[in-house]
């Protein structure tokens, strides 16, 4: 089982690079507050962007629906996916009828989830990443470690190493600039020769059957542009009424994201262009058992912008790869255990509930709330280490008795101090590892009250 | 006739840092306030409910207001423990009346003493650049003072009663808000990550000249505390009732 | 059997989740709330700025003719497409191309913009599905030309200007592509456009 607190163990030992991958998250973090600083309406757009969002769920099964009907009167044509599998097999279908064997796909942490990537490779079908980020880590066949910034854990050196070897670019080099440069005349190459494009989505519109797909990079455009065939994979959640209501997400989603006052490219696809075709993937993989949750239904508010990550105190110093799970931080840690939560018992706990994702989050989810709520879960599922689950019972036991209690407290304050170092500060107490225990004092406050204090 | 106040001391505070129980006391004292220490209260339950043990958490929880129900007022020196009780006890009680009215009537110390006592400062003088630390409980969950997440005007009455105090200079943070990392259990089940997290803070407030470390939460300073003497860092940490203690 | 779509639906309505109501965007209480500037033209600009932009206020087609000599890359560009007639002295014409391949050495492309968002400096862009549709982005530089008058201040506004009748596409474009996806550092000219040029046009072009 893949343990948090392992993995962010060895990430935190090398302190140089944690420091390193801390600040440049509380950067893109600082850079979120500027922007929203901007907008005098911001916790009111982050109110209506949850309200919309809760509406969607509560109406989701009509809104899909609808946004059926709608895509469909466009020529575009709808699938829907209960699971990652009929997923894949859907989207491999579809490439195999048009004998695609070259695709581009643009940032997609949807297909992320569903392992889309191996499944089509293994049927001989060439899948690149265009999304610079992505790719980055698609060449070194790891998965993103952030959703916005696939490879935010990366050093320009270990790019520039790379990049060496498999594009050629020269030996030591570490400009950015030079190093995105060469990405780009690759890639652009890829978009050319690309038979077909396979997009996320970001919002599909219930109202007009049409879906948003937002990027940096203009590669999602370029993706779709210059082929016949665009087939764009969603979950079920992503969906909104009324095309009104990107007014409210657009003006949220970059700035929370990055602090940009919009992704430079908000492109909206409604139907497929004369001679072309247009795909749209529906899939479920768990996300219905969540909204019939009270507790977790929120958590389909999520509109991936990750700012929940950027803030995370853990996160930030742990790294993404600590999580083992498609979406990490926060959200991650939510969708993670709805998934299995025997192999992601310790992500609730790798978080020190401070709540601030739960504040930055754009559409309003409770994050930390969940997180103490996935902990129940956990505990009742029976995935709780039994020494956690031992010593909080008998710390109920003793705070139930109050004599006990007393008496506990006060043999502890006259033996500690007398103990020697070594017993105190040892391997059994991770307390003491790289802190100093609290100094007993000689009486606890009510011993003192009793001495000092005449109570009635 | 004073209000009648069940002062709440923490099991930790109770145990390991009576000073922080006697300075509470002392203030309210000061200010007038009859204060009763229920001698049968042990603690509110936050760890277990935080590791998910909910069932150990019930019995405290109904304890904890069969203790504290006859008060006019329950105070008590520790934001994260008022949270407890204000905002997660909620499971245990299904419509209990009792349970709401006492809810409504517990009150974080500073809390108390700024909005309900109207405390706006204090005669003393504490001639020492003091760091505030920010607990999360107490800015995230009571909203005592503005996170910097949510945007709008910044408030924060300890801050502003610090300042008031003759002689405080308060530090400026790189990272005003940031947690501290003890979390509670974490600091043991993640140490690596809360230990790290710990040393940033401290180190933030080495940089901003922090002679005094503060906070309203004990639990935060019993974590930073134990990092500066191992460390060997020149920060003192006291709690914000022992600094107001000292300026009445 | 049932179909996965019966299967999804079914299980989302086997759910019981409490409706909740759809908040009015367009109703006084928020839309009195959304942003507004004094000069949204001038806000527009800036924005536009801050994200990699650059907006040119001219008077008519004219005047952005002898801007366009003035700009480096149009100047250096061998390959110039425009879809306005007057603009610029293009050398490949948009209506000869029907793969859009052909475009893929397109230098710099002049090409038209519905209007601007003051908030964040986007122009919307439409394309009823031609091949010109990839100009947008496969150019290495784009310009596009603006009604002067055609500012709104925020997204609340631009969205009530749209409408998707048709089969169409649409794109709000922000500044020239751009990348920080090496430690953070802002590369401009990811994939798509290097630079985007926005001429605000004061007579109808
Ligand atoms: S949970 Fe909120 S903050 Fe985190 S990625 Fe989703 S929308 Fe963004």
């Amino acid at each position: 089982m893949p343990s948090h607190p392992k993995l962010a163990a060895e990430f935190v030992k090398n302190k140089d690079r944690a420091h390193w991958h801390d600040e440049s998250l509380w950067f893109v973090r600082s850079k979120r507050d500027k922007a929203a600083r901007q907008i005098p309406e911001w916790e009111l757009l982050r109110e209506q962007a949850s309200k919309i969002k809760m509406h969607t769920i509560s109406h989701l099964p009509d809104l899909l629906e609808e946004f059926e009907r709608n895509a469909t009167a466009r020529g575009v044509q709808v699938h829907w996916a209960r699971n990652a599998t009929e997923h894949n097999e859907i989207v491999h279908g579809l490439l195999k009828k048009h004998d695609v064997t070259r695709v581009v796909k643009s940032k997609s942490m949807l297909t992320e989830e569903c392992h889309l990537n191996p499944y089509l490779e293994r049927h001989g079908i060439e899948i690149i990443d265009t999304d610079l980020g992505e790719r980055i880590v698609q060449m070194q066949n790891m998965p993103p470690s952030h959703i916005v910034m696939p490879a935010i854990h990366m050093k320009k050196e270990e790019i520039g190493e790379l990049f060496h070897e498999q594009l050629g670019t020269e030996k030591g080099a570490t400009d950015p600039q030079y190093l995105a440069e060469a990405a780009r005349q690759h890639l652009r190459q890829k978009f050319i020769e690309a038979e077909a494009g396979i997009t996320g989505v970001n919002f599909a519109i219930a109202e007009t059957g049409g879906f948003v797909v937002c990027t940096n990079e203009g590669n999602a455009d370029l993706g779709t542009s210059l082929n016949k065939l665009h087939i764009a994979c969603m979950g079920i959640e992503k969906l909104i009424p009324r095309a009104g209501d990107l007014s409210v997400f657009l003006r949220l989603l970059a700035r929370s994201a990055t602090g940009q006052p919009i992704t430079t490219y908000s492109s909206h696809f409604h139907g497929p262009a004369p001679g072309a075709e247009m795909h749209i993937v529906l899939l479920d993989n768990g996300r219905s058992e969540i909204s019939g949750s009270d507790e977790f239904r929120r958590s389909l508010n999520c509109i991936r912008c990750a700012a929940c990550m950027n803030t995370c105190p853990v996160y930030r110093r742990s790294g993404g790869y600590s999580y083992s799970n498609t979406v990490p931080g926060p959200i991650g840690s939510i969708l993670g255990p709805a998934k299995d939560p025997k192999a992601n018992a310790t992500l609730p706990f790798a978080c020190s509930l401070c709540g601030s994702c739960t504040d930055v989050c754009p559409v309003k989810i409770d994050l930390h709330h969940q997180l103490l709520t996935w902990r129940k879960e956990i505990r009742v599922k029976g995935f709780l280490p039994v020494s956690k689950r031992i010593s909080m019972k008998m710390m109920s036991w003793l705070m139930q008795a109050p004599r006990m209690y007393r008496f506990v407290g006060k043999m502890a304050r006259s033996i500690v101090p007398y103990l020697p170092r070594f017993m105190l500060y040892n391997r059994m107490n991770d307390w003491g590892k790289q802190r100093e225990l609290p100094i007993i004092p000689k009486q606890s406050f009510r011993e003192w009250m009793k001495q000092n204090h005449d109570d009635k | 006739m004073a209000p009648k106040v069940g002062l709440f001391i923490p099991c930790y505070i109770d145990q390991l840092y009576p000073q922080v129980g006697i300075a509470t006391l002392k203030i309210l004292e000061h200010f007038g306030v009859d204060v009763e220490y229920p001698e049968s209260q042990t603690c509110c339950g936050q760890p277990m409910a935080n590791t998910g043990c909910t069932n150990e958490v019930g019995p405290l929880a109904k304890r904890f207001v069969d203790i504290f129900k006859g008060y006019d007022a329950v105070v008590c020196p520790s934001g994260s423990c008022v949270s407890m009780v204000k905002h997660h006890y909620a499971e245990y009680f299904s419509d209990n009346a009792e349970y709401e009215e006492l809810k409504a009537k517990t009150y974080e110390f500073c809390d108390y003493l700024t909005n309900i006592l109207e405390v706006k400062t204090l005669s003393g003088r504490f001639p020492h650049k003091v760091g505030l630390h920010q607990s999360c409980h107490g800015l995230r969950e009571l909203r005592l003072a503005s996170s910097s997440e949510i945007m709008g005007p910044p408030f924060g009455n300890v801050r502003e009663l610090l300042e008031s105090i003759e002689g405080v200079e308060l530090s400026q943070l790189q990272r005003p808000d940031e947690c501290c990392g003890f979390g509670g259990t974490f600091a043991v089940s993640e140490e690596a990550v809360s230990c790290m997290m710990g040393e940033d803070r401290v180190h933030d407030h080495e940089q901003a000249g922090t002679e005094v470390l503060t906070a309203l939460d004990m639990s935060c300073l019993m974590h930073l505390d134990g990092i500066i003497r191992r460390q060997k860092k020149p920060i003192r940490v006291m709690h914000i009732s022992e600094i107001l203690v000292e300026c009445l | 059997m049932t179909t996965s779509k019966e299967d999804i639906l079914n299980q989302l309505r086997s759910q019981s989740v409490p409706p909740t109501d759809l908040p009015d965007l367009q109703s006084i209480e928020l839309a009195s709330q959304w942003i507004r500037y004094e000069d949204p033209a001038e806000q527009f600009a800036e924005t536009l700025a801050s994200v990699g932009g650059l907006c040119v206020r001219v008077k008519n087609v004219d005047e952005i003719n002898q801007r366009l000599s003035e700009l480096t890359a149009y100047q250096e560009a061998s390959q110039v497409c425009s879809q306005i007639a007057g603009c610029g002295q293009p050398n490949v014409s948009i209506p000869d191309i029907t793969d859009p391949h052909d475009f893929e050495n397109i230098d710099f492309a002049i090409l038209p913009g519905e209007f601007g968002v003051a908030e964040n400096g986007a122009v919307w862009i439409t394309n009823e599905g031609g091949p010109a549709r990839t100009l947008y982005f496969l150019a290495q530089h784009v310009a596009l030309l603006v009604p002067a008058s055609d500012i709104v201040n925020n997204m609340h506004q631009a969205y009530q200007k749209l409408e998707f009748a048709e089969n169409s596409f649409g794109t709000f474009m922000s500044g020239p592509s751009k990348t920080a996806d090496i430690e953070q550092s802002l590369v401009i000219g990811a994939h798509g456009a290097r630079s985007l040029t926005v001429f605000l046009v004061e007579e109808a072009f």
